[in-house]
């Protein structure tokens, strides 16, 4: 039997990326939410998801070992990193005066600031609803049309250094990266679990994927 | 190319019916909340709320396995409120699927609960519910107070101050309710949304008084608000949501189609 684990180390919600994933899961695999090592080193394919701070984030992630347990999983299988999941795969986060992250991705996740604006208009701080997404070739995807919206909430943005690694990007005042990938690892900005049809569409490809 | 405006029907619901009342009178039933939650998302809804408005203790159950119901089959934003008085009370609605919690009296009588909840589980999840009523006379310059008990009782808290304050506190997000014009369809408060709105960076729900497309259309293009929120006029199938979202497009606002 295929298992996905979706990782839990106590932050966030992990019920709506579980029900989603339920959702559009082949027959036959499962999905389980767990910090259990052995169970996210037997499962298939891992989602690591996340909201809220990310100092606390890092310091759950450390703390359970997560950190050394995604390393491990992206040599060898598909990892799908969720908003404060994607962030927490760069170097560095300007969040709670300054947070070292896994680095598993080159680049820093910086703050929008309270002045953002664009055309001539203020921006709202988190970026909170449903923005484009211009993508880069990717099998994750596959019957996306380019520039469909996915729902964002976020008050801090990734910026990767290496923009190969880019397959997603998005406009918010600034050119933010919606989506990054390396390998075997996949990450986004935007929660796909509440992004309607798309969204589904997106978490289906990742269950397929064989990189 | 940004951001879109948002529609969010709301469902009011009651011992586990849809309701809709004026001005939290002559309540009249719109049917079973996950049928209702599952037309609006098929419909393209871009998030949902769901009220408890019963909000006893004895229901909370109820409402617990209708969140979950809901969550198990409608894959957009989902916002629960009514009731939420305790961080427990936060986790039960997570867990049970809720994306947010909007918190309303609770934040008046103990402002320090919305800091400890953003603190918890992230501005991002955290929606203050702000029931306002205009004060002011006529000729006066406007002034706008909350109102707590389904806006029966006056604070004396100035609306927009507290707005202010709640930001600061780790709100996420704003449901602007305007109790003269609640369920009566003659539009949104535009005076107290804009004023809120261009007061606070975090984004304001236009919430009240929704009778026809135009007052969506005045919601965002006057009152300055990110998201509009309706029920009666989608509930008795007056309008559809797509019918909105096009109609407000075609008025210049940016929406997902």
């Amino acid at each position: 039997m295929q298992t996905v684990a979706v990782i839990d180390y106590g932050m966030g919600n992990l019920h709506s990326a579980a029900k989603a994933l339920e959702h559009v899961a082949p027959e036959g695999m499962k999905v389980l939410i767990t910090s259990d090592s052995k169970v996210i080193h037997n499962a298939d394919r891992v989602v690591l998801p996340g909201v809220g701070a990310i100092r606390d984030c890092m310091a759950e992630i450390r703390r359970l070992g997560v950190d050394e347990m995604v390393k491990d999983v992206v040599k060898n299988k598909p990892l799908l990193g969720i908003c404060v999941g994607m962030q927490v795969l760069l170097a560095h986060s300007e969040e709670n005066s300054g947070v070292e992250c896994m680095g598993l991705l080159p680049g820093n996740v910086r703050y929008f600031g309270r002045d953002l604006h664009e055309d001539g208009e203020h921006l709202k701080v988190p970026h909170m609803g449903w923005s484009r997404v211009a993508q880069s070739d990717h099998p994750l995807w596959n019957d996306i049309e380019d520039g469909s919206r996915f729902y964002f909430v976020h008050s801090y943005y990734a910026q990767c250094e290496d923009r190969s690694l880019v397959a997603g990007t998005c406009q918010y005042g600034v050119r933010l990266d919606a989506a990054l990938t390396r390998d075997n690892l996949f990450a986004v900005q935007f929660h796909p679990e509440k992004s309607a049809a798309c969204g589904l569409k997106l978490l289906g490809n990742f269950l397929r994927w064989n990189p | 190319m940004g951001l879109a405006k948002r529609i969010i029907p709301c469902l009011d619901v009651d011992n586990g019916r849809v309701v809709k009342g004026v001005q939290f009178v002559d309540i009249r039933d719109a049917g079973d909340p996950v049928e209702v939650a599952r037309r609006y998302d098929e419909q393209g809804a871009d998030e949902i709320i769901f009220l408890d408005i019963t909000a006893s203790s004895d229901n909370r159950d109820t409402t617990v396995h209708t969140v979950e119901a809901i969550a198990g089959e409608v894959f957009i934003p989902l916002t629960v409120g009514g009731g939420i008085r305790t961080i427990e009370d936060i986790r039960t609605m997570l867990n049970a699927g809720a994306d947010k919690v909007s918190i309303n009296t609770a934040a008046v009588f103990n402002p320090e609960f919305v800091r400890e909840a953003a603190q918890k589980f992230g501005s991002q999840c955290i929606v203050v519910a702000i029931d306002a009523k205009k004060v002011s006379k006529p000729g006066e310059k406007d002034r706008w107070e909350i109102f707590t008990y389904g806006g029966r009782k006056p604070t004396g808290i100035d609306a927009v101050e507290w707005a202010i304050k709640m930001e600061e506190y780790g709100a996420g997000e704003f449901m602007l309710t305007s109790m003269d014009q609640d369920g009566v369809k003659n539009g949104y408060d535009l005076g107290v949304t804009k004023a809120i709105s261009e007061a606070v960076v975090i984004p304001v729900i236009a919430s009240g008084g929704a009778g026809n497309l135009d007052h969506l259309v005045d919601g965002i293009k006057k009152g300055k608000a990110d998201a509009v929120l309706a029920a009666s006029i989608f509930h008795f199938g007056e309008h559809t949501v797509p019918e909105a979202k096009q109609y407000m497009a075609d008025r210049g606002i940016e929406m997902r189609l």
